[in-house]
């Protein structure tokens, strides 16, 4: 692993009211590396997430990519720098077709008005490049309106891998697939990560996608970090196990009765 | 310092009845999130009810009653419309219920004319408040200072409602969250029948209250709710102490802007909302409210160029509208270059909906401002008709950079409401601004050049740049600026997140939407020789949106077709019958309700289940996501 870090996160902090989001979070990831953060429902990894990508501003704590501070940056600039993104619900341009949704993003980087050029021809082997990375050289004249959720979920790993971006943030990228897609999409942008060497930052509520593909993970509840490590390392860790098992604090009745019983 | 005091109170005097139909605007947005354009209508009735009751019923007693009867019998009929009308397009786009609303308008208008006549009407003063009271030496109106106290009173009583009432609590839940309220076991029709029935009981009533103060006319509806959704806007929508303070600060503005300009009063109208929504987007008060049901989606199929048999089609159209100079006599000329006009407006108000999912109420305003601007290149530089159809263009253009500014920081129905707001200023900077425009008297002998003087040249004058707007908005879609202005529109989290700015793109499309309105604009007060405010009046904005709905809202340029039916039938309209408007209102609401999801959207959904059937031999039971159902 190179010593430079892709991606480093100082002391990241979000509150919402009263709320403590996300509380002095820390990590740092490198290329080519695929770093799962896990929690419970509500632990912050969204939030956390989106702070890294622009999308929400930060409480405070800095967020460096390459070295680079990018706190107070729009997800525009962010997205200039190298970082591509999918979203929790998956985000497309549904009046598209496959092809076009890619198309769109090399339009994106082009600079000046715009105006001009003939987008539908434009970029079409490029796109259709990315398309077949991912599988999908044959859905591209299809309306993204007609395909399967984990199909569009696909297409947004392809826009986000449009950009060769050197970090990608994917927010739960299988929630709502079949599971032999999942472990499919998961291995997918492993295999990608390594040969370009990209950074993964990923969450993931499904723990065989987890354990399968991440280099390492990191634990949030309620936002902090509770653990960081290898995976199996984490697996052993005492307080994850709580966090995801349940250390009994709801069910007082239960744990009064453990308690009577020891 | 009498006289600011006099002006002072003048302006709180207003500030009651603006707070009154504003709140009552307020109140139902908060609850049924429809913004109810009908509302002016209904202050207007108010005013007419009262009058009638009023001459009816004697003493103070009687006038008193006779406000509040009217008030209540208009709310009985508000009562009638939500049961009838606004029941069945709760989920339509938030276009479709401005819409509907504005038809509901369209027919009141009318049937007022019917019921009370032409003219406008005096009504009775209030008794025992007929005099004047001596304020620092000036005479100020009794009935104004009883609106004075009113205003604060219903605030008052609206308060103690949302607040020490169980129905109030349930109102003031349901603006927070509806889903909530409903699945605790309320009946969500009654309590939106409820609101509306309220909403309007206090637009009726603030109408009538008018009715000792000024004349009754046909305007009244137009004239408020353009400075209520101004008061709204500024106030922030479901708030009422918003609206109570956006009516003082609104009404005290033209109560003293009249003394500082008196001109143009209504700028300052404007400089304020401005103001007050760059620092503060949602209004004072106002909370960030979830963009509704856009008109266009996932109803959307993929856009393509035109095939080459298209293309041939559509040049064979061109060729045979290029020869109908040689059958056409100048009337029908006269009636074809309009209709060419037509196109290059709706046209350029489809770009902006249909690419650009920003639907736009106020598109009159970059079409009266190119009209302006070319008869006053005209009329005041003397200078030739060609320079003048590139002026037009650019006061559109620079029309729209201006309003575009603000508005492209909305969304949804604030969008809305803010480019109408602005088409209302513009009208009426040209009514006011008599030195310039010449007022309601407008700007005559705007004739076009000598070799373009014959119906027929100008007739293929026309055509020409209609072709040319046509063909270069077109290309624009397909453009990487096209390309991007959809991504922005389908989904602006993820075009931001690859890399598309929402607002830069959708202000550009603004401004190239406003330069296309204006060239229509030259081009019309070319065609008609002269050019008056009403170009600039809701109504004009109402074509251009029905033309984009008959042509179909998720076509690239439908509107083409919707222009060239819609002028025809309005041309028609105009001369077989006196209640175009009546005709016209019911028109649109038909439209409404029985498309809910835009001619297009609702006709596919139609065709698709059997084609699906169709293309898959019967064979498979699979069901594809029909417009209907995917596009909430």
């Amino acid at each position: 692993m190179s010593a430079a870090p892709l991606l480093q996160v100082e002391h990241l902090s979000k509150s919402y009211g009263g709320v403590h989001a996300v509380q002095d979070v820390s990590f740092e990831l490198h290329p080519g590396e695929m770093l799962a953060l896990i929690g419970p429902n509500g632990a912050g990894k969204s939030t956390c997430f989106n702070m890294v990508g622009g999308q929400i501003p930060a409480g405070s704590g800095r967020v460096r990519i390459d070295g680079r501070d990018v706190s107070g940056l729009s997800p525009r600039q962010i997205w200039h720098l190298g970082v591509g993104r999918t979203f929790q619900v998956a985000q497309v341009f549904k009046s598209m077709t496959v092809r076009e949704n890619v198309q769109t993003v090399f339009a994106s980087r082009e600079s000046g008005w715009g105006f001009l050029a003939r987008a539908g021809q434009a970029h079409r082997a490029e796109a259709e490049a990315v398309l077949d990375l991912i599988g999908m050289a044959d859905f591209a004249d299809r309306p993204c309106a007609d395909m399967a959720y984990g199909d569009v979920k696909r297409l947004e790993l392809a826009m986000a891998l449009a950009n060769d971006p050197k970090l990608l943030l994917m927010d739960e990228p299988a929630a709502g697939m079949a599971p032999l897609e999942r472990v499919e999409l998961m291995g997918l942008t492993a295999r990608i990560a390594k040969e370009r060497q990209i950074g993964v930052l990923f969450t993931e509520h499904d723990m065989d996608v987890v354990f399968a593909h991440a280099d390492r993970m990191m634990v949030l509840n309620r936002g902090r970090l509770i653990a960081e490590g290898r995976p199996e390392d984490v697996r052993q860790d005492p307080q994850v196990r709580a966090v995801y098992l349940g250390e009994g604090l709801v069910y007082d009745q239960a744990a009064a009765a453990r308690r009577a019983s020891a | 310092m009498a006289l600011y005091i006099a002006q002072f109170l003048t302006g709180l005097a207003n500030a009651s009845s603006l707070f009154l139909a504003a709140c009552g605007l307020s109140v139902i947005f908060g609850v049924t999130r429809i913004v109810n354009f009908a509302h002016g209508a209904f202050y207007m009735l108010g005013a007419y009810v009262a009058y009638s009751l009023t001459l009816r019923l004697e003493g103070v007693f009687g006038f008193w009653a006779g406000i509040l009867l009217a008030a209540a019998i208009v709310a009985v009929l508000g009562a009638i419309l939500e049961m009838l009308l606004l029941r069945r397009i709760y989920q339509a786009p938030e276009l479709f219920q401005l819409l509907a609303t504005f038809g509901v308008t369209l027919m009141v208008e009318d049937l007022v004319h019917i019921i009370w006549g032409p003219q406008d009407l005096v009504g009775p003063r209030a008794p025992g408040l007929e005099g004047a009271v001596p304020v620092f030496g000036l005479p100020v109106p009794t009935y104004d200072l009883l609106l004075i106290v009113l205003g604060p009173l219903v605030l008052g009583a609206l308060w103690l409602l949302m607040h020490r009432t169980r129905w109030g609590v349930l109102v003031r839940a349901a603006t927070q969250d509806r889903d909530m309220v409903a699945a605790l076991g309320v009946n969500q029709k009654w309590l939106f029948t409820g609101v509306f029935t309220l909403g309007i009981f206090l637009a009726a009533f603030g109408g009538a209250l008018q009715i000792p103060r000024t004349a009754v006319t046909h305007q009244m509806d137009l004239t408020i709710i353009a400075e209520v959704f101004v008061v709204v806007v500024i106030g922030g929508l479901g708030s009422i102490t918003g609206a109570f303070l956006a009516a003082v600060l609104i009404s005290e503005l033209n109560a003293f802007g009249i003394l500082v300009l008196p001109g143009i009063s209504l700028v300052l109208m404007f400089l304020v909302m401005a103001v007050v929504l760059v620092i503060r987007p949602w209004g004072f008060l106002g909370k960030p409210i979830q963009t509704g049901v856009t008109t266009i989606g996932e109803a959307t199929r993929p856009w393509r160029p035109w095939s080459n048999a298209t293309a041939a089609a559509v040049a064979a159209a061109v060729l045979v509208a290029a020869l109908l100079p040689l059958v056409l006599g100048s009337y029908g000329l006269s009636v074809g270059a309009q209709i060419l006009i037509a196109v290059v407006f709706a046209m350029s108000l489809q770009f902006q909906m249909s690419t650009g999912g920003l639907d736009s109420f106020g598109h009159a305003a970059y079409f009266g401002l190119g009209a302006y601007g070319a008869a006053l290149t005209v009329e005041w530089f003397d200078l030739p008709m060609e320079l003048a159809l590139l002026v037009g263009p650019l006061t559109g253009l620079v029309g729209a950079l201006v309003f575009g500014w603000f508005c492209v920081r909305l969304s949804g129905v604030y969008f809305a409401m803010l480019t109408l707001a602005f088409a209302q200023i513009t009208w009426s900077i040209a009514f006011q601004w008599v030195e310039v425009t010449g007022g309601d008297n407008g700007i005559l002998g705007v004739w076009p050049a000598d070799w373009a003087s014959s119906p027929a040249t100008f007739y293929w004058l026309t055509l020409a740049v209609a072709v040319v707007a046509v063909l270069a908005l077109r290309h624009l879609v397909f453009s990487s600026f096209g390309y991007r202005l959809r991504a922005v529109r389908d989904s602006a989290v993820r075009a931001e997140a690859v890399g598309i700015s929402r607002q830069r793109t959708q202000y550009v499309a603004f401004a190239i939407s406003g330069t296309a309105a204006g060239l229509a604009g030259a081009l019309f007060a070319f065609l008609k020789g002269s050019i008056f405010p009403d170009v600039l009046a809701i109504p004009t904005s109402i074509d251009a949106l029905v033309m984009v709905l008959l042509g179909g809202v998720a076509t690239v340029s439908g509107s083409v077709v919707g222009a060239i039916v819609y002028t025809m039938a309005s041309i028609w309209l105009m001369s077989a019958t006196d209640l175009s408007r009546l005709v016209l209102g019911g028109f649109i609401v038909f439209l409404v309700v029985a498309f809910p999801q835009g001619i297009v959207g609702s006709l596919s959904a139609f065709v698709a289940g059997p084609v699906e059937r169709w293309r898959s031999g019967g064979r498979t039971e699979r069901t594809i996501a029909l417009p209907a159902e995917g596009s909430r």
